[in-house]
């Protein structure tokens, strides 16, 4: 399918007419395609029921659609159904494991993680080190440069008991090699942990062909419902985790004096789940498998190097960019500033030493500016990545992220908007 | 599309061109240093009261237009008025100043100084000086 056929599936771009919106905010969420909203529609007109405990026949319905969802989800990444835990997104997933992993780490073990991580890869580490005073060790890449396994290596002690670390950095766009980061990690004895948010949307990803102990993705960022994500496993890795939250679904048995745990990967889904999310992700895979993850990655690759040429040739004064110019490393995002705002820093700027006339257009104002010029919708600010903003020296920036319905006429929007935006904050 | 408030905004313009009262009060009697979660901007605001006044206020950001523009209206508003006046600005009554539609995320720019200015009355009345950790 080409992107114009595809954009046909999407009602939200008919709501916008021909003229419409350039949504280019896919690292943060995507539209979702006829077929899932439907799948989800179908779950509440005609067979809502809760799973695994009915044994009536919209009950037996729901639980075996339920049932097929996880088995095709887990099939898209090359896992076994029982791999599979479903959870509400990415965060969710690694705060279970920070939680239940975390839970065997004691004082002075080590965790690896990197300054280009999401929020939601560094924030529930910290948290545990509030509990339990572990030692969380950060890879300084340069936003250049995607993370190497000697970067890794580097850091690796005889401590070193996890390693997290994103296959595809949210602002950058840089492709992380997973593989040979989790032989590096998996000779040392440590376990591996793959933030999937940005790669198993964009490019084929297979967990055994990784190797990696645990793979965390949202569906809501590959075409499915919000709310719904995945906790891949490896099925002896999941056997020994703890549980994560008690409650109804998770249990065999419970008594007043205690429960036993439902085997894997029920023991980490308490409560009733988010059924209709699973079953839409399902029918999100179903279509991304039409369009073939290959497809998907050399579409996006090829906007990626169109952008850099439109850059090259639009040639914006101030405007500066991000992340490695490998494009063979480089997914479809693209974040850039026009002129960079300095990091706030207090003591300079009291110090008699304010300089109120920053060259440069905040990403707050380009971005109201490309919606409201051209319709083309950018994400400002600190994307999640706090620490990797404060390494590029700067307080925020303006991203666009491409996805399956995305053209190169997008993109030739994008450099409008951007020129649009610099003719009414000006340098 | 290009007929819009914001981007023809004169107001706004001006006083994000040439914000008002923008510096460093050395002799303030409390400072309120205020981010915004949504981008990362950081405002640090200097309020000098006087018993029951505001006599100055200063302000250092490098925020977006919005913020820089609200910041610089919401100094004009406040010199000279009583803390109990201020106390009883409405945040409704700070984006009606800025004129525009704003959305939420774009909203939270607009009172980024009020906030500031809220939490550093308070701060006030509690008698601390010190700014508070970002």
């Amino acid at each position: 399918m080409e992107s114009n056929e595809i954009r046909e599936h999407f009602p939200i771009f008919k709501r916008f007419g021909r003229e419409g919106i350039v949504y280019l905010d896919n690292a943060a969420t995507t539209q979702k395609p006829t077929e899932v909203i439907e799948a989800v529609v179908d779950f509440y007109t005609n067979y809502c029921s809760n799973v695994h405990r009915g044994v009536y026949r919209l009950g037996e319905e729901a639980t075996e659609k339920f049932n097929k969802a996880r088995e095709n989800i887990g099939n898209f990444i090359g896992a076994k159904d029982n791999e599979i835990v479903f959870v509400r997104n990415t965060t969710e997933a690694l705060n279970l494991l920070a939680n239940s992993l975390g839970s065997k780490l004691g004082e002075g073990d080590e965790i690896i993680l990197s300054n280009s991580e999401h929020h939601s890869n560094i924030v529930p580490w910290q948290m545990l080190r509030e509990r339990k005073n572990v030692k969380i060790k950060f890879i300084n890449s340069k936003h250049t440069e995607t993370i190497k396994p000697d970067d890794v290596a580097d850091l690796i002690t005889k401590k070193t008991r996890i390693v997290s670390l994103t296959a595809c950095s949210n602002i950058l766009g840089n492709i992380n090699d997973m593989k040979e980061i989790t032989n590096v990690v998996h000779d040392s004895g440590a376990i591996m942990i793959v933030d999937g948010a940005q790669s198993v949307p964009h490019m084929p990803v297979k967990v055994k062909d990784i190797g990696c102990d645990y793979l965390a993705f949202s569906g809501h960022k590959m075409l499915g419902p919000t709310g719904i994500g995945c906790l891949f496993g490896r099925e002896e890795s999941l056997e020994n985790l703890p549980p994560f939250l008690g409650g109804g679904e998770m249990i065999r048995t419970v008594t007043k004096e205690g429960f036993t745990c439902e085997e894997i990967p029920l023991r980490f889904e308490a409560g009733t789940p988010n059924i209709e999310g699973a079953i839409g992700l399902s029918a999100a895979v179903n279509f991304l498998k039409r369009i073939g993850m290959e497809n998907v990655r050399q579409h996006e690759k090829e906007l990626i190097t169109y952008t850099m040429k439109q850059e090259e040739e639009n040639n914006i004064k101030g405007l500066v960019s991000y992340g490695t110019r490998n494009m063979d490393r480089r997914a479809g995002i693209y974040a850039f500033n026009i002129g960079e705002i300095p990091k706030f820093d207090r003591e300079n700027l009291s110090d008699g030493n304010i300089s109120l006339k920053v060259q440069a257009i905040h990403p707050h104002d380009l971005s109201s500016v490309a919606d409201r010029t051209y319709g083309v919708e950018l994400r400002s600010g600190h994307h999640c990545a706090m620490p990797m903003i404060q390494d590029l020296g700067v307080t925020a920036a303006t991203r666009a992220s491409f996805y399956v319905y995305n053209s190169r006429d997008d993109v030739d929007r994008l450099f409008d908007a951007i020129k649009a935006s610099v003719k009414r904050f000006g340098l | 599309m290009t007929d819009d408030e914001y981007i023809n905004s004169e107001i706004l313009d001006e006083h994000f061109r040439t914000p008002r009262n923008f510096g460093v009060l050395k002799d303030c009697t409390v400072e309120i240093i205020e981010s915004n979660p949504t981008c990362g901007d950081t405002i640090v605001v200097d309020l000098k009261i006087n018993g029951e006044t505001i006599e100055d206020v200063k302000y250092i950001t490098r925020g977006c237009s919005i913020s820089t523009a609200a910041a610089s209206m919401l100094s004009e508003t406040i010199i000279g008025k009583t803390l109990k006046e201020v106390e009883n600005l409405s945040k409704a009554e700070v984006l009606s100043n800025i004129g525009l539609r704003l959305g939420p995320a774009r909203e939270r720019c607009a009172l980024i100084s009020y906030d500031a200015v809220q939490k550093g009355i308070k701060k006030h009345l509690k008698g601390g000086k010190e700014a508070e950790h970002f």
